[in-house]
């Protein structure tokens, strides 16, 4: 899931300077992560108003990313939308450019900041897993990816500041290096360490378009 | 000056010294040469930091050039963090060119602890990588991408560093041995204050015939005050200062005058340590210290 978080009130006023603003959430992510669900919309209406913000309107596209989907969908309240000058999105980065390419006349503010991809831990915790490199190699590692996982994507094991299986950049996060050790360990797979990993093909991670 | 002379010390079977000079942070090379001017005489080989804490300093490559002309023999050290592989391949080819032969191969501080937080870390490769590149560039005369070298391959005597005092403990020997696979001639350790853990790792790198194989300097940091050992304690990644030490620093009458006992204990008892060849002194912002300490422990080239 694509985990992003709502920009500060204060940022997102800033940015639609009191003009009148129609609301767009997305059904998906942004819903599963809080950010743009149908409560996070609604509040944000409320906080708005409160502030004098005219606020045309509001819809949920399902999911904001999909395009022919969204075009529908923002077609229905086209005569709410056309009373704003401002959109203000909370959705991923992507839904804010599907909303954008939709909406070509109208001024499209991004509510939130998108983060990372990555697992829903619990209700209301989110962890990093994945940065998308083209080239999936979680095999080797009994499934856990040092390439996202690793503050230093490093693929030979872990650096010096490994401690008590905590991640030195942030003490908050498992040391990656650690899991697949005890992994590799657990399962008599220490052979496995050993072998050197040449350095990753990262033109992999540079695909832009695919088209099935 | 010839390069090479660490190289030389190290196969002769010699127990060698390595000190550590950091490099100024700005364009005034004048003190960086008056520490060099002190230590010349009193090791082998000087490391010469890049960007340590990711903190920007004056450029390793340059530093070691300084120290080239003055006739101490340079340790280039390179990180991952700030550079892929093209820049670490070009950067070695210009330090070959020049006469350094000797690099430390290390992925890096992370940037998130320096003074630049906000900037996007490279890390294209880890240390093992960076190593095995090297070696094949040196012995395979080929770049990473196995396109020969066309114009002259570089002379390399390549180190790497090794902590035997990080989590997963037991891992720390097979990372060793990854680095020596990939072609590593000599390792630097992490400093050195609990004696106990580094003798089992010794214990497991012999088993292993491994100190055959590459070349061990131990770390040794003499303790300047209270108020480092408190920092080198609890907040440099990978370090691992016992109480013991800690408390005779914060004993001490004077913290100098202990700091440099417990770095001539730690050194008596390194070199009774079968397989080490050699010890790297890092004395942060301490150089001064490094010609006493080598000449009171019997160390003196």
């Amino acid at each position: 899931m694509i985990i992003s978080a709502q920009k500060q009130l204060e940022e997102i006023l800033r940015l639609i300077k009191n003009d009148p603003v129609f609301l767009i959430g997305c059904s998906e992510c942004a819903t599963m992560c809080k950010t743009g669900g149908e409560e996070e919309i609604l509040i944000m209406k409320k906080n708005l108003e409160e502030r004098n913000i005219v606020v045309t309107g509001c819809i949920i596209l399902d999911p904001a990313c999909n395009l022919q989907k969204s075009k529908i969908l923002l077609k229905n309240v086209k005569d709410n939308l056309n009373k704003a000058k401002k959109l203000l999105v909370l959705s991923c980065g992507n839904g804010v450019q599907t909303v954008a390419e939709i909406c070509e006349n109208f001024d499209v503010v991004s509510g939130t900041n998108t983060l990372f991809l990555g697992e829903i831990k619990h209700a209301n915790e989110f962890e990093k897993n994945c940065i998308m490199c083209g080239e999936c190699i979680l095999e080797l590692f009994n499934g856990f990816c040092p390439v996202s996982r690793c503050p230093k994507h490093m693929l030979n094991g872990p650096c010096g500041g490994s401690k008590d299986g905590k991640c030195e950049v942030n003490s908050e996060l498992d040391c990656v290096w650690h899991d697949i050790y005890m992994s590799y360990k657990k399962k008599n797979q220490i052979e496995n360490f050993k072998t050197i990993l040449e350095p990753k093909d990262w033109s992999k991670s540079l695909e832009f378009r695919r088209v099935v | 000056m010839k390069s090479g002379n660490l190289e030389r010390t190290l196969s002769d079977g010699k127990f060698t010294v390595t000190a550590e000079i950091g490099p100024p942070k700005g364009c005034d090379i004048n003190k960086f040469k008056s520490k060099a001017e002190l230590l010349k005489g009193y090791a082998t080989a000087f490391n010469v930091t890049d960007n340590q804490t990711a903190v920007v300093r004056l450029s390793s490559l340059a530093g070691s050039l300084f120290l080239f002309e003055m006739g101490l023999e340079p340790i280039l050290q390179l990180t991952c963090r700030d550079r892929n592989r093209i820049a670490l391949q070009s950067d070695i080819l210009g330090a070959s060119a020049l006469g350094i032969r000797n690099v430390l191969c290390l992925t890096g501080d992370h940037q998130s602890f320096g003074n630049h937080p906000q900037s996007l870390g490279v890390y294209d490769l880890d240390s093992i990588q960076l190593i095995k590149i090297l070696s094949d560039m040196r012995d395979k005369g080929i770049f990473q991408n196995k396109e020969e070298i066309p114009h002259g391959k570089p002379q390399l005597f390549i180190g790497a560093a090794a902590n035997p005092f990080a989590d997963p403990l037991e891992c720390r020997v097979d990372r060793l041995e990854k680095k020596i696979d990939a072609g590593v001639d000599f390792i630097q350790t992490q400093s050195v204050f609990n004696i106990e853990k580094f003798q089992s790792w010794m214990d497991e790198v012999r088993s292993r015939h491994l100190d055959k194989k590459v070349h061990i300097l131990a770390g040794i940091t003499p303790l300047k005050s209270v108020k480092m050992t408190e920092r080198m304690q609890f907040h440099v990644p990978g370090v691992d200062l016992p109480t013991e030490i800690a408390d005779r620093m914060k004993k001490a009458e004077d913290p100098n005058i202990e700091g440099f006992n417990i770095s001539l204990e730690l050194i008596e008892k390194i070199k009774r340590i079968s397989g080490v060849h050699g010890i790297h002194i890092t004395a942060l912002f301490w150089e001064k210290i490094i010609p006493s300490i080598v000449k009171e422990s019997g160390l003196i080239i």
